[in-house]
């Protein structure tokens, strides 16, 4: 992994979870900025996949045990375009608040696959 | 009760139900790792992961069926897990078989430090859990 791309994805997770939850709470149903941005959520993720496939072969390898990261990365890859779904069909503002829940889910797992990519032991 | 009110009360219902399922995927699966992976390392400690992360999908299926009762219990199990099991990971780490109080680390179990590898979702969870689960059983009481 690379540790800036990934901070940016960190940060972009976090600032969707605090918009979309925010928006639901205020009484807001999804929209096209609480959908797609869970959107760009899920295109970062999809470059971090390409990033963990292209960088063990430029000598960057995971520190850590790789099924591990596997195991994150692809449950991390599932997790928006199901809150996608979910709020696609259930149009109300709580499913706001299940978009921000899977955006802070995403930020939390993102954060330990830099872990285990990069910290011994991890 | 009032059909907005319903519709209101069904809402929260679901994204408790969805916050769940995110917690019992998360703890489960971490906690199936760690015994296949370093079992050794901290038996007490993932045996009690592993326990949890069951107890969660339970909890998940229970609130999604409307199950009440199961549901009661296993929250009920959860919020006096996480209370416990996080004041011995913070007090007495050596208790749990950990080396640390470390949250994030290899060892690190979904209860660990009150939750606080996972947001304090484990923490926070259960008590709306509770509550919501009291409000229902309230409006049902007097519809």
């Amino acid at each position: 992994m690379i540790l800036p791309f990934t901070l940016v994805q960190l940060a972009l997770a976090c600032l969707v979870g605090l918009v979309c939850v925010a928006l639901g709470l205020a009484g807001r149903k999804p929209n096209d900025l609480t959908v797609l941005s869970l959107g760009l959520v899920e295109l970062l993720l999809l470059a971090q996949l390409v990033v963990a496939i292209v960088a063990p072969l430029a000598g960057n390898a995971p520190t850590g045990n790789p099924v591990e990261f596997w195991a994150y990365l692809i449950a991390a890859v599932v997790i928006p375009p199901l809150a996608i779904v979910w709020a696609l069909v259930e149009r109300t503002r709580w499913s706001n608040v299940v978009l921000g829940a899977a955006a802070f889910a995403v930020a939390v797992m993102v954060w330990r696959m830099e872990q285990i990519w990069s910290v011994q032991l991890a | 009760m009032s059909a907005q009110s319903r519709t209101r009360a069904s809402g929260v219902g679901r994204v408790l139900v969805a916050v769940y399922a995110i917690l019992a995927i998360a703890a489960l699966g971490r906690s199936i790792f760690q015994i296949v992976d370093r079992f050794e390392e901290a038996p007490i400690a993932f045996s009690l992961s592993a326990v949890a992360a069951v107890v969660y999908v339970l909890a998940t299926v229970a609130l999604a069926a409307g199950w009440d009762r199961l549901a009661w219990v296993t929250i009920s199990f959860e919020l006096a897990g996480v209370l416990l099991v996080g004041t011995l990971s913070v007090a007495a780490p050596q208790l749990l078989g950990l080396d640390d109080a470390n949250p994030f680390g290899r060892e690190a179990t979904v209860w660990s430090a009150f939750g606080a590898g996972y947001l304090f979702v484990p923490l926070v969870l259960p008590v709306l859990g509770i509550l919501w689960l009291r409000a229902r059983a309230r409006s049902e009481a007097s519809a």
